[in-house]
């Protein structure tokens, strides 16, 4: 009996292409490439090695400062409690409850202008000039970041934690009634008719045939959203808003690394509390 | 159905008394809750800088307009430094996301109580702090200029990267992937065969996304001295130079949106 070949004819199979058309992939492949080595040699070759080497110690030290967290280490270092390491106990304090305040006034003021100005912006709701206005503001308060607004914020009203509370509050109202407005445009159109048919009112109308819709998905974003701005609100201190920025930066500045090391672990585990909790709650909801 | 009777007559009302209660509870806490943080801000404000704001915006308004338009042949190199952080900072973000978000997902991580939290814990710091004080962190660490805010924004964005996809790979279709084990295949066949081409789809966005966040958080890296078109808009307003901060906050403005126009057309071209 002759040999036969049980190799079967045809060609090995291979992975599909994550993009389908040829020219559009190897466009994309040599045009990333390009850009890629441009922005890389772009960057690296600013770098000064030297300057880079010099600071990895200090970065060890960064890291250090988490083992143990500042308090602890004062305590093990000296065997008591210094004043020195008191004080700085009551400034971060004092910098987080600032934080904390700035986070539930922005968001509370956030949300009670958002939900306005997010009607408007609905396109299923709103007359076009009124939508147009609304938009206009979400893109503006969108584009710019807080610490952008923050600048401005403390040029107008100074120092402190007000202006940080008003950049706060602006952002929210970008973030919020943008959101708020895509989820009124996807609503069921069905149960806002159903709502009309009796002859409602307006305001009656929203209340009874949008705002159920909307109201869980509100409340999830409002949620997170106060975790944003808690999230913000440290950072905002960087150009004099107020709250723990502040005392984060100045502890940079002294090169106290175990404090900055402190307030980085507290700003984790609050936010690390708040997404909990916020689960928490939605699953709750839903 | 909560009815209340009144006069013998039904009325629809649409909850019950125990649940209004309970609403009417939630929101008197909320609002003695908001009273009394506006009363500790109210205390750390200086109110007459704040009625005098209307005069003080309309000064600040009137010294920007109009911009000085010399000053963009000074802004190019900078808006090119800005654009190089976000991308490659996303770049370097996605290759650390990749592997800790497989580490994180509860179908894919090698062992769910000893490297899962791990990984979760990386997640959450690095989603915690913000890019800006990573950078604050990086420059005083390898000095200063456009690497520092490049790594700031790798470090910040590996969280959001992450845990982003490790929820995408947590819902993919299990079907797929034991069709892929019962031909035998190794588990980083598996991976590459049952996994990854459920996932591309997700991350392609999911970076996408994160690139339109990044530049808009790279415009202001420089404040801290991370390079980019932060560092001009922060010696502008040092020099007090209004008609130029105009002009930048113009040329902020146009990248962010061209950037988020360009997200959203990728992002509908891949869902």
């Amino acid at each position: 009996m002759a040999e036969v070949s049980v190799r079967a004819p045809g060609r090995r199979w291979s992975k599909p292409p994550f993009i389908k058309s040829p020219g559009l992939r190897w466009g994309l492949y040599i045009g990333a490439t390009i850009y890629f080595v441009l922005a890389s040699y772009s960057i690296l070759v600013d770098v000064d090695w030297q300057r880079v080497y010099e600071g990895l110690p200090r970065g060890a030290k960064f890291l250090g400062g988490f083992f143990p967290p500042f308090p602890f280490a004062n305590i093990i270092e000296t065997g008591g409690f210094e004043e020195l390491a008191a004080q700085r106990l009551i400034d971060i304090g004092d910098g987080l409850i600032e934080s904390l305040t700035m986070t539930v006034t922005s968001t509370a003021i956030g949300i009670l202008i958002s939900v306005p100005i997010g009607l408007g912006a609905a396109r299923n709701i709103a007359p076009a000039p009124v939508y147009l206005f609304c938009r206009g503001i979400i893109a503006v308060s969108r584009s710019f970041q807080e610490v952008i607004i923050a600048i401005f914020c403390v040029a107008m009203f100074g120092f402190g934690p007000f202006a940080g509370m008003v950049t706060l509050s602006f952002a929210t109202i970008g973030f919020l009634s943008k959101l708020l407005a895509e989820d009124i445009e996807s609503m069921d159109p069905g149960q806002a008719e159903a709502i009309r048919a009796t002859g409602s009112r307006w305001p009656q109308w929203i209340n009874y045939g949008v705002q159920p819709q909307v109201m869980p998905r509100l409340i999830g974003l409002s949620l997170y959203r106060l975790d944003i701005n808690f999230r913000e609100s440290s950072v905002v201190g960087i150009v004099g808003a107020g709250g723990i920025g502040s005392t984060l930066l100045t502890a940079f500045d002294r090169y106290e690394y175990s404090t900055a090391a402190t307030i980085l672990l507290i700003i984790i585990g609050i936010v690390f509390f708040a997404e909990y909790s916020a689960g928490k709650i939605r699953a709750r909801l839903q | 159905m909560p009815v209340r009777v009144e006069a013998d007559i039904k009325v629809w009302q649409r909850r019950d008394r125990n649940k209004q209660l309970a609403i009417w509870g939630g929101w008197f806490a909320g609002v003695l809750l908001f009273a009394y943080c506006w009363q500790i801000i109210s205390v750390n404000t200086t109110w007459f800088f704040v009625w005098d704001s209307p005069r003080i915006a309309a000064d600040i308004g009137s010294r920007m307009v109009p911009p000085r338009w010399e000053y963009i042949y000074k802004i190019w190199d900078p808006l090119w430094d800005t654009i190089n952080i976000a991308t490659l900072g996303t770049m370097l973000a996605l290759f650390m996301a990749v592997p800790v978000a497989f580490l994180a997902a509860r179908n894919t991580t090698p062992h769910a109580y000893l490297i899962r939290p791990v990984a979760l814990f990386i997640i959450v710091s690095s989603r915690s702090i913000n890019s800006l004080i990573w950078a604050l962190l990086l420059v005083s660490i390898i000095g200063p200029g456009v690497f520092a805010g490049t790594i700031a924004i790798a470090l910040r964005s590996v969280g959001f990267c992450s845990k982003l996809l490790y929820e995408a790979i947590e819902e993919i279709d299990h079907s797929q992937v034991e069709a892929i084990e019962a031909t035998g295949a190794s588990r980083w066949q598996i991976m590459a065969f049952g996994i990854v081409p459920q996932i591309m789809p997700a991350l392609a966005g999911i970076s996408v996304f994160r690139w339109d966040i990044n530049i808009r958080e790279s415009t202001v890296l420089g404040l801290v001295g991370a390079g980019g078109i932060g560092l001009q808009l922060s010696s502008s307003l040092n020099i007090l130079a209004w008609p130029q901060v105009t002009l930048i906050l113009i040329a902020i403005l146009i990248t962010v949106v061209v950037s988020e126009w360009v997200s959203a057309k990728v992002r509908h071209a891949i869902i």
